[in-house]
């Protein structure tokens, strides 16, 4: 293998080329399939009114396809996967969620314009004056019988129904005298229910009767009428809802609006409402704050600890150090999520094992979660319970390419351990450190699962309109927005999210940054 | 060090013992309270670290049993925690796999193969890994939502939704392997190559049966990594037959319903054999720390 890189000489170029097309027309047969289906999922997005995505997305396996049916480029034919689903997963929702900041995304304002409208002319009211009563029957194993039958006139209609059939003109009936007796029972046609819901029946007068209920079925009639303008018409008593882009809702004269809205764009309103809202603005930045003073009181302690942990461990003196190591790395192997939950039944306030010992000891027993400031002190402690391992583990390495004649040098110079470890180890360590702590600041700023799971932000502040927990911090607030509270914010959730990009885009090119300046100087 | 110690270090090296078994106890105090809570009877029982009357009772729950009270009535498990295990391990493993799959061809590629803007790919990717997901959750959230509304088998409340979400945490993998297969020799390949290999033969018959230990490590890198997700799978499955064990958890330690023992039976069962696991792998998963990979 000495003999380093031999170049493909043309006899091994030929005969590679000769073994390449072992079954080509598998290869076929597979592009074939992936087409067909990639042109399907193209296709049903479009015709679901998703022109852009539908665009994406038939781009995105254009260029699949040109990449590993033809011979281009056989690097993308490796990175390709990945990268695609590096741009799909982690690019494309950065890019959209800075787009749904612009929109009035939420949970009233679901729905696209058209899917919004097209709810909206689906809805139908029934005629009460046409309601028949509609009961099911079975009066052998492999006949089903519908009876309809008018409230009013007691007259009864019937007909035989066949299970599955998939027509949606309307069944003819015919008046019989007899009654079926019992139908089947609710349960049975709730089972049915899907069936029935497509069913309509043509009575003989010629009126058409529609699904109106479990037990009716009536002359059925859309509530909205669509005009040329696109505004919408009740059919009932002529009011005229008008779309209004502004607020994404159809509105009356009067300012009346139809549910559901749609979503439109609403500019930098959810930015305006960051800055101006006063209702807004107050518990907006005590939760900025607390979440740099969370991040930095974190990365202050578990390096504190850390290296304090990787030095004393590092002494060549001491026995077992082994041992002490793998029992302090446990708190970092144990997972996250139980770790966390383990703390909330541990800090409980009334039977807590911690409130326990307290008691015991001191007699006295923190409330650990409804006191804000107590959160915070509980939410920093496990925070370093759960963080220390880490920074000690990096330390280690670190002090371990100390060169060891230093301490030597030290140590003939009558030096003692702090100052060994202010002069010697600290100036040497925090330089390949740095960087990491602005990883560990970075993570700790969107430490997402700790909060959401040890205390959800609470206690809340009071007498705020958009609910916020005291020790909520910014990407747990935003979720709380997007997702816990009834209003589903999605837009202004968005925008605050866009916010921290550009906090975490700081933080990470100062990261890389410290990074390569490091490997330069190595 | 050939330092000569003097009687001052003798009372040191005591001072440090003390300092270092009283910090694991504090350390360790949680994982031991857990594993006694489990077997006390009764969801508010207090009392010593080592149990003075066990009972298998939220055991029996977490394995999904039922027992009966003392009071003679039934006493049914809270939730599937069994179900849960395995929704996580079902996902984790699928998530593993095609993470697996997708960064070693995409390593292969940065480590062997020449093409344009190779280094700007490389420091996008470490880029983007930064910013974390849970600020893209909206944004997953709809693309979920309304690919749902076309593809139900794609949509919320699906398996699959949650495994597509996770494929895009590949970077920091890439780097990974990518660095591993800069210290195999790249003479053996070429020499296959010299000897009529095709490109995709050199890479999966020659460079990967070599490289067979560091897709293990990112396998269980991994699976530790999806395993223990919890915003996305938080948003994507809401239903309780659907969730993981990260989701479900939380629902023991309710305020109007506290389940603090059966929670500590089923926090056991599960969070055992991934600590198992992850103490298992420590070694690889130590060298990869340094590279900046934090864990949630």
């Amino acid at each position: 293998m000495s003999d380093a890189a031999v170049s493909p000489t043309s006899l091994s170029l030929a005969r590679a080329s000769a073994q390449k097309p072992t079954r080509p027309w598998l290869a076929w047969i597979a592009a074939a399939i992936a087409a067909v289906f990639a042109l399907y999922f193209v296709f049903s997005l479009y015709v679901a009114g998703q022109t852009l995505w539908a665009l994406g997305a038939l781009i995105l396996f254009g260029i699949g396809f040109a990449i590993y049916l033809t011979n281009w480029s056989a690097a993308a034919k490796y990175t390709f996967p990945g990268l695609t689903a590096i741009f799909i997963f982690i690019a494309l929702p950065l890019l959209f969620t800075m787009q749904i900041g612009f929109t009035n995304y939420s949970s009233n304002h679901l729905l696209s314009f058209d899917r919004a409208t097209a709810y909206l002319l689906e809805q139908t009211t029934a005629d009460e004056a046409s309601l028949h009563e509609f009961s099911l029957h079975r009066p052998s194993d492999s006949m089903l019988v519908a009876v309809l039958v008018n409230p009013k006139t007691n007259e009864k209609f019937k007909s035989e129904l066949i299970l599955n059939s998939s027509g949606t003109s309307p069944i003819p009936v015919v008046s019989t005298p007899h009654s079926l007796g019992d139908g089947l029972s609710i349960r049975e046609r709730i089972a049915m229910r899907d069936y029935v819901q497509r069913l309509q029946f043509a009575l003989p007068n010629g009126e058409v009767l529609s699904y109106a209920g479990l037990r009716e079925f009536a002359k059925v009639s859309p509530v909205w009428k669509q005009n040329a303008d696109g505004s919408l018409t009740r059919a009932e008593d002529g009011a005229v809802y008008k779309p209004n882009d502004k607020t994404g809702f159809y509105e009356s004269e009067a300012g009346d609006r139809l549910t559901p809205g749609y979503t439109v764009n609403v500019g930098f309103a959810n930015y305006a409402r960051m800055v101006s809202d006063e209702n807004f603005r107050g518990p907006f930045i005590s939760i900025f704050l607390w979440t740099l003073t969370f991040a930095l009181l974190s990365v202050f302690f578990v390096t504190a600890v850390g290296t304090t942990l990787a030095v004393i461990l590092n002494w060549e003196a001491l026995k077992g150090a082994t041992i002490y190591r793998t029992l302090l790395f446990l708190p970092y192997a144990v997972p996250g999520f139980i770790s966390i939950l383990v703390f909330k039944g541990l800090f409980n306030q009334n039977f807590g094992e911690i409130n326990t010992i307290l008691n015991a000891l001191f007699g006295i027993k923190p409330a650990w979660f409804a006191d804000p400031y107590l959160a915070k002190v509980m939410l920093l402690i496990v925070n370093v319970w759960l963080g220390f391992p880490y920074i000690m583990v990096l330390c280690t390495g670190l002090i371990k390419s100390i060169p060891a004649d230093l301490y030597e040098a030290s140590a003939i110079a009558g030096a003692g351990p702090l100052t060994n470890f202010f002069r010697i180890t600290l100036p040497l360590i925090i330089k390949p450190l740095a960087p990491l702590l602005v990883g560990v600041f970075a993570f700790n700023f969107n430490n997402f699962v700790l909060i959401a799971l040890l205390t959800d932000g609470r206690p809340d502040f009071l007498n705020t309109k958009v609910p916020a927990g005291t020790n909520d911090i910014l990407v747990s607030y935003t979720y709380r927005i997007a997702f816990k509270d009834s209003g589903s914010d999605f837009g202004l959730a968005a925008a605050i999210s866009t916010v921290v990009f550009f906090m975490v885009a700081v933080m990470a090119l100062l990261h890389l940054r410290m990074m390569k300046a490091n490997q330069e100087k190595r | 060090m050939a330092i000569v110690t003097g009687k001052k270090n003798r009372w040191r090296v005591w001072a440090a013992h003390a300092f270092l078994i009283a910090l694991i106890a504090v350390t360790l105090f949680p994982l031991l309270a857990v594993i006694s809570i489990s077997l006390r009877p009764g969801n508010f029982a207090t009392g010593s670290l080592i149990p003075t009357e066990i009972s298998f009772e939220h055991w029996k729950l977490a394995l999904g049993m039922s027992y009966m009270g003392a009071d003679g009535k039934l006493v049914t498990p809270p939730f599937p925690v069994l179900l849960w295990l395995w929704n996580s391990i079902k996902i984790a493993t699928i998530s593993a796999v095609l993470i697996v799959a997708l960064s070693t061809t995409a390593a292969y590629a940065f480590a062997r193969l020449r093409f344009k803007y190779k280094t700007s790919y490389l420091n996008t990717m470490l880029l983007l890994e930064m910013f974390p997901r849970v600020l893209a959750l909206v944004a997953i959230f709809a693309i979920f939502e309304r690919l749902g509304a076309h593809f139900p088998w794609l949509g919320i409340e699906t398996h699959l939704s949650v495994i597509v979400a996770y494929l895009g945490g590949v970077a920091t993998h890439i780097w990974t392997i990518k660095g591993y297969f800069e210290t195999i020799p790249q003479e053996i390949e070429e020499n296959a190559r010299v000897d009529g290999a095709t490109l995709w033969q050199t890479f999966y018959r020659v460079l990967l049966p070599m490289a067979v230990p560091i897709l293990m490590v990112v396998f269980v890198l991994a699976f530790i990594g999806t395993i223990i997700e919890y915003p996305i799978a938080s948003i994507l499955l809401r239903e309780e037959p659907n969730l993981t064990l990260a989701v479900g958890s939380k629902y023991y330690l309710q305020d109007q319903k506290f389940l603090w023992g059966d929670f500590a039976a089923a926090a056991v069962l599960s969070g055992l054999p991934i600590t198992l696991v992850f103490l298992f792998a420590q070694r690889w998963i130590v060298s990869g720390l340094t590279s900046g990979g934090v864990k949630g």
